[in-house]
């Protein structure tokens, strides 16, 4: 099984606390990958917050051909960091020669476009960009917005850890939210593509758990939107729900509960608001989940909120101090990042609800 | 010697021939009494016997009349195995045999210059059907555990109305953050994925028909279960109509029109909507040949639902006067809609056929939005009367149609917008329940069905050319006929029993089927749950293959 957690601070936090947060669950998963999506950035990047960055894992050939691609789109590069990697023998990772975080300036005759236009190019320039580099494998694009850096990779996260000499903390490589994924590969290949968190336009997801229903999900999402594509991992799907349900539609965030994992019709009868809940479980009944799952979501206003399967078959647990909030599969997890902590206050959320944290780390309850 | 006639007709030429012992039998007659089919007649025979009266053997013959019964050899009266006339012998002297050697489909044509006519399939090819192919074979894991069927909950419901797809539905974002409603949707109601199937009130006797609609009542207020009956083409009770139990009632309107000048003239004095409308352009069990309703079963009142005379009545195979699919589906659609108002759904109910997934990527794009069902009929199912070339010869299958329709709804990205409902043959072996979720997994919201509904009713016949004489009037256990006699053979309350009972045993079924797969809902489109170990139809279906 997958292990899943999140950080939400009112600080800049560095990555070494997600590997913590991970490695002290480490029985819960086999090593398959170690991912993690980072929004609201600090150090580096924080002059940068409303500059697109590119995430991208590449051979030297795939990165030249994307740098071809971008300057010809218009793109130009205004900060470029390269990880220094710490190669030693020994190590249980599946490296990439090149990872690359690139922040690029908008091509001139969008800079004055709306945002949501700036939006869509974003998307579709990752979208063309993955195209180009998926032969012989050139290269991974994993996210291409404003704030949002992601590195996934194939191997122990330990040892992920000291490649990427991600152990030391420093003030370089930090950000507000951080979610993470340990994989255990249970229903498909392993491949890059294929590790949580997903992102697409400012929206991550991740999950912990089975989506018994990928094949009607994936048939239907298909047609939905082009963004979503790949469908490496059954829990993409969780994505492009959240995608489509906030961004597409334009509900608030509230309804994605409902459309995942609806109600009984005979529970809807009984509320105020039946109609409208009729009407989304008949119309969306090809987007719900039916299978276990935790879902961790960041919205891009950097909300973070996480809510779980009808039936609640897996675990999560939510636990906070005065300036930092964390998800975690397991509580072992939570006690190493916050082992101070009135642990009496941890949340464990319901099958009916969703848990939300704002940035002012005001934690909310809906009720389903 | 008697001179030999080579042209009459003997048990032999018939499907099926009498056994009789007359050394059992008591001559009480229940056997000649109970054949409705005029199959059996005493007769006198003269009998030569040997016997001996002394101390020593004195042979002596006696030659006397003595009472047999036996088979008639008439082509109008032929036997149809319906075995009532073993169930009825005390002395179990007489019973029918299958004759595999018999030349009935010849015979019957020359000598009465008329196609053959049948109630009901025989399928006699039926040894290994599709669905027999198919395995659930997705099965939870500690990954993904599976539910336990008696423990969780699960919605065993499947829509029946247009569903309008996210885009289109008439939301607004309120002031306080939820989601309100603007406008009209078409009407959706959610329904047990089970449908008793369209048998016209004239097809069955007005004691079946009885029983099933109690049935229904029962299942829906005491048991909890939402199924829905179709009234087939034929009309209504107006009883019925006007009372509260016309809300479990899909009503039909098809190529005949019958019933329907009295549906509308009750419409001002009903109490409650209908559960839907359903439009028959064709039907699976006779394809382009339309359903007869011999003059025999057309008593008086079915002529005053229906407002015929005493005739055939042949409801034809496409609506006369209507020239295309578009065509049609908007002047009923529109009709149909607007009579009630747009408060009852109204669905379509085609034969599969090569064309019938043209005829529904049409509907799925039908700019009105009225559409509420596409019902699609295959053959291998059918309770109604046709010619037999029709039944045996003409149609297809079920299993790939419905299939074909769900995909063509996939491309488009428009799955479950107008919810696909199946049928032809599930159930034939007698278990719905297998037959149902396969079919769901394959595509369809829901199934339909109507020959088992007979079965479950005490219907004698079987899938192997067993009696089939719905059609007759003559039905030996009055659930076709109305023979005010036969159709007191029937118990209304045992009918209702037995449906309700077998629909009680079906949800069992289906939870136990769905909760291995890890579904609470029901499993549409969950093609990935299925395996098959027939390479050709995994390839067909598009569902994996394992050997
Ligand atoms: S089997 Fe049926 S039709 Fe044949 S003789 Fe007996 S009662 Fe009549
Ligand atoms: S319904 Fe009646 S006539 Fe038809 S097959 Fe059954 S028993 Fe025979």
């Amino acid at each position: 099984m997958c292990r899943i957690g999140a950080i939400k601070s009112l600080n800049y936090v560095h990555p070494s606390q997600a590997l913590l947060l991970m490695q002290s669950q480490q029985k819960g998963h086999d090593n398959s990958g170690f991912a993690m999506v980072m929004h609201d950035l600090g150090g580096i990047f924080e002059g940068y917050k409303h500059l697109p960055t590119l995430s991208l894992a590449c051979t030297d050939e795939g990165l030249k051909v994307a740098e071809d691609m971008l300057h010809a789109a218009g793109f130009q590069r205004v900060l470029q960091w390269v990880p220094e990697v710490n190669d030693k023998p020994g190590l249980d990772i599946n490296a990439m020669p090149n990872y690359v975080f690139e922040t690029f300036d908008y091509p001139k005759h969008i800079k004055k476009s709306s945002q949501k236009e700036k939006e869509e190019l974003l998307l579709d320039m990752r979208l063309n960009l993955r195209a180009a580099l998926e032969d012989d494998e050139m290269g991974f694009v994993y996210s291409f917005w404003p704030d949002v850096v992601t590195l996934k990779e194939i191997g122990d996260p330990r040892d992920i850890g000291t490649y990427f000499n991600l152990w030391e903390a420093d003030s370089k490589f930090t950000a507000r939210v951080i979610t993470a994924q340990c994989r255990q590969n249970t229903n498909y290949d392993i491949v890059r593509y294929a590790a949580h968190p997903f992102f697409l336009q400012g929206f991550t997801a991740l999950a912990n758990g089975e989506n018994t229903f990928y094949q009607k999900n994936k048939e239907f999402q298909r047609k939905l939107h082009r963004g979503y594509i790949g469908f490496e991992s059954d829990s993409q799907c969780f994505l492009y729900t959240l995608h489509y349900v906030h961004r597409q539609l334009g509900w608030p965030l509230s309804y994605y509960k409902h459309v995942i994992t609806p109600l009984p019709f005979e529970e809807i009868g009984h509320r105020d608001d039946a109609q409208e809940l009729q009407a989304i479980r008949q119309s969306l009944s090809h987007l719900e989940i039916n299978g276990p799952n935790t879902i961790i979501g960041v919205l891009p206003d950097n909300t973070l909120f996480t809510c779980c399967d009808a039936k609640k078959l897996r675990p999560i647990v939510v636990g906070r101090s005065s300036d930092t909030v964390v998800f975690s599969s397991e509580v072992c997890g939570i006690n190493e990042i916050l082992p101070d902590r009135d642990w009496e206050t941890d949340i464990y959320p319901n099958e009916r609800e969703i848990v939300v944290i704002d940035n002012n780390l005001e934690v909310q309850r809906w009720k389903q | 010697m008697e001179t030999m006639k080579i042209h009459d007709i003997t048990p032999n030429d018939l499907p099926w021939k009498i056994r009789y012992d007359a050394s059992r039998c008591t001559l009480c007659g229940s056997c000649v009494a109970a054949c409705s089919f005029r199959a059996i007649a005493p007769k006198v025979e003269r009998r030569r016997m040997v016997f001996s009266e002394g101390d020593f053997p004195e042979p002596k013959t006696r030659f006397s009349a003595i009472p047999v019964i036996r088979q008639v050899h008439s082509i109008k009266n032929y036997c149809r195995g319906c075995g009532i006339c073993e169930k009825v012998c005390p002395n179990d002297a007489i019973g029918p045999l299958r004759n595999v050697d018999n030349r009935h489909s010849i015979v019957t044509r020359c000598l009465a210059g008329d196609s053959v006519k049948r109630g009901g399939r025989k399928n006699l090819e039926s040894t290994s059907r599709t669905l027999d192919r198919l395995r659930v074979g997705r099965i939870s894991q500690m990954t993904d555990p599976s539910l336990d069927a008696q423990r969780h909950t699960f919605d065993l419901l499947a829509p029946f109305g247009r569903i309008l797809p996210p885009g289109k539905l008439p939301f607004a974002v309120g002031a306080d953050g939820k989601l309100q409603t603007t406008g009209q949707s078409p009407p959706v109601r959610w329904i047990y994925p089970v449908i008793i199937g369209d048998m016209s009130i004239g097809a069955l006797s007005w004691r079946m028909w009885e029983g099933v609609a109690m049935a229904t009542a029962y299942l829906n207020e005491e048991c909890g279960l939402p199924v829905r009956m179709c009234s087939g083409e034929g009309g209504v009770p107006v009883r019925l109509l006007k009372s509260k139990y016309l809300k479990y009632m899909i009503l039909q309107i098809a190529s005949g029109h019958f019933g329907w000048n009295r549906i509308l003239k009750a419409m001002p004095h009903m109490t409650e909507d209908p559960a839907g409308v359903l439009i028959k352009i064709g039907q699976g069990a006779k394809p382009g040949d339309g359903g007869l309703l011999m003059a025999q079963k057309v008593a008086e009142h079915i002529q005053a639902i229906r407002g015929v005379p005493k005739a055939d009545l042949l409801s034809p195979p496409n609506h006369q006067g209507l020239y295309s699919i578009e065509e049609s589906v908007q002047k009923m659609f529109l009709s149909m809609n607007a009579a009630f108002k747009f408060r009852v759904p109204v669905a379509i109910k085609v034969a599969a056929s090569a064309t019938s997934v043209s005829v529904f990527n049409n509907l799925v794009r039908d700019p009105y939005n009225i559409v509420g069902g596409f019902f699609l009929d295959g053959i291998d199912g059918g309770t109604g009367a046709a010619h037999e070339v029709s039944l045996d010869h003409t149609g297809h299958p079920i299993v790939s149609k419905l299939r074909d329709c769900y995909l063509a709804a996939v491309t488009q990205g428009r799955q479950g917008q107008i919810p696909l409902w199946a049928a032809g043959g599930l159930g034939k072996t007698g278990d719905l329940a297998a037959d149902a979720f396969k079919m769901m997994c394959l595509g369809a919201n829901g199934v339909f069905t109507g020959k088992l509904i007979l079965q479950m009713a005490g219907c004698v016949g079987n899938d192997m050319g067993r009696c089939n004489a719905c059609n007759t009037g003559l039905c030996p256990a009055g659930i076709t006929t109305q023979e005010p006699a036969l159709a007191h053979r029937l118990d209304p309350e045992k009918v209702a029993q037995n449906i309700v009972n077998y629909y009680l045993a079906m949800d069992q079924e289906l939870k136990k089927l769905m909760a291995p797969i890890g579904n609470s809902s029901l499993p549409v489109g969950r093609s990935d749950a299925l395996v098959s170990t027939d390479r050709a139809v995994a390839e067909r279906l598009q569902i994996q293959y394992v050997c």
